[in-house]
């Protein structure tokens, strides 16, 4: 747990890319990272989720059936800056792999980073959407992260 | 024509009669000739699984990416309820109780074995250490892997989970775990390629009905494993994606 948490709860409103709003009650409480686990999602091409993992249920706070069919901003921290999500964007779409550290935003309003890998996942030459696992993040990678995308986020 | 079989090294010595014996039952459900080659080390089996040496291959995770997209072969069954995961252990009497304890210039004890060794070193970034900052020292199997933790030679060691639980209570109860991965959908699968690929539905017919049969069962249990399931291009892709995310 970061020992900046204050347990404060302030309500946001998150604007995503497509134009969509939602309210949310965001509460500055880290949920440490599981040892050993991978969270593991597929997307399709737009970003809708269609497959979650045990460890993506767990961690996010959300059932497999909230998660299926919703589109992966669903876990879009306010503390993260677009840039960040227009950078991963781009990257798969050219076709390469992104790597990352994100602060997820889960449905109790809490919060967990995670270092993240998405891959296009390409079949007979054809994209059919995306895989991404996250991992553990080291401490010293959440404070970098940290303290770039506060930056970043008052630069926007 | 006679075909050729390997398994991928990884699996515990005290099954090596169970691979020849999964062998000649399958060469006599199938009514085709098999050899079959074991190996030692996974790279003088990667050499000669690129110089098309074989047309059924069990592989390790790692290894079925390269069959799959580079070479052509199918995935037709995996083993079931056997994923596979890897270990961190140290030393019983180790200061070192969280991976997060682990500091750089730590001496590592690994294998050639791939997926584990990837999965050690990802387990590692949560204390900022990679190839870089820790001394990383290959060994030829996980019992060696094990005594150079015993002997103080190695501060964490990496261990296939099947290869460490099989080790003896006495080894294991002088080392601790620091963290064992639950990934869940990582596991080897038994691969055919593109010259037995007529073969690809009465293999898996066969393989998926073994359990029924009472020498097919005893095979199964000699090779520790419990029935085989189905695996389908979709599960394959699916999992290769996932390796993939984890090689940098």
């Amino acid at each position: 747990m970061s020992e900046q948490d204050t347990g404060e709860v302030r309500t946001v409103e998150i604007a995503y890319f497509d134009g969509t709003k939602r309210t949310a009650d965001i509460v500055d409480r880290e949920v440490p990272y599981p040892d050993g686990k991978l969270i593991v999602s597929r997307t399709d091409p737009q970003g809708i989720i269609t497959h979650a993992n045990q460890a993506f249920i767990d961690m996010s706070g959300y059932s497999e059936d909230e998660l299926i069919g919703t589109n992966h901003y669903i876990l879009r921290h306010p503390d993260m800056p677009a840039i960040a999500f227009k950078g991963l964007w781009d990257t798969i779409e050219q076709g390469t792999k992104w790597h990352g550290y994100v602060k997820n935003l889960r449905k109790d309003g809490a919060y967990y980073w995670v270092k993240a890998t998405v891959i296009p996942n390409i079949r007979n030459g054809q994209l059919v959407g995306y895989t991404s696992v996250r991992r553990k993040p080291s401490r010293s990678k959440i404070v970098e992260s940290e303290a770039l995308y506060k930056t970043l986020l008052a630069e926007e | 024509m006679t075909f050729n079989l390997t398994v991928s090294p990884d699996f515990a010595p005290d099954h090596i009669s169970g691979w020849y014996f999964f062998n000649t039952w399958l060469q006599r459900k199938l009514g085709v000739g098999i050899h079959l080659e074991l190996y030692d080390s996974f790279d003088a089996q990667r050499e000669d699984i690129r110089a098309e040496k074989f047309d059924l291959i069990y592989a390790n995770p790692y290894d079925a990416s390269m069959l799959v997209r580079e070479m052509g072969f199918q995935a037709v069954v995996k083993p079931a309820s056997k994923s596979d995961e890897t270990i961190i252990a140290v030393n019983a009497e180790s200061p070192f109780h969280t991976v997060e304890d682990l500091i750089s210039g730590c001496r590592v004890a690994t294998t050639d074995d791939p997926d584990v060794h990837t999965m050690g070193m990802i387990m590692l970034e949560s204390a900022d250490l990679d190839k870089n900052n820790t001394e990383i020292k290959q060994h030829s199997s996980y019992v060696v892997v094990a005594k150079n933790l015993l002997n103080g030679d190695a501060d964490a060691g990496f261990f296939l989970k099947d290869a460490y639980d099989e080790l003896s209570e006495l080894i294991r109860s002088k080392m601790r775990v620091l963290v064992s991965s639950q990934i869940s959908v990582v596991h080897h699968s038994l691969l055919v390629g593109p010259r037995m690929a007529e073969h690809i539905p009465a293999i898996q017919t066969a393989l998926l009905t073994m359990h029924d049969d009472e020498k097919g069962k005893g095979v199964l249990e000699s090779m520790d494993i419990e029935t085989w399931e189905p695996m389908d291009s979709e599960q394959t892709e699916f999992m290769i994606d996932l390796i993939d995310t984890l090689i940098d």
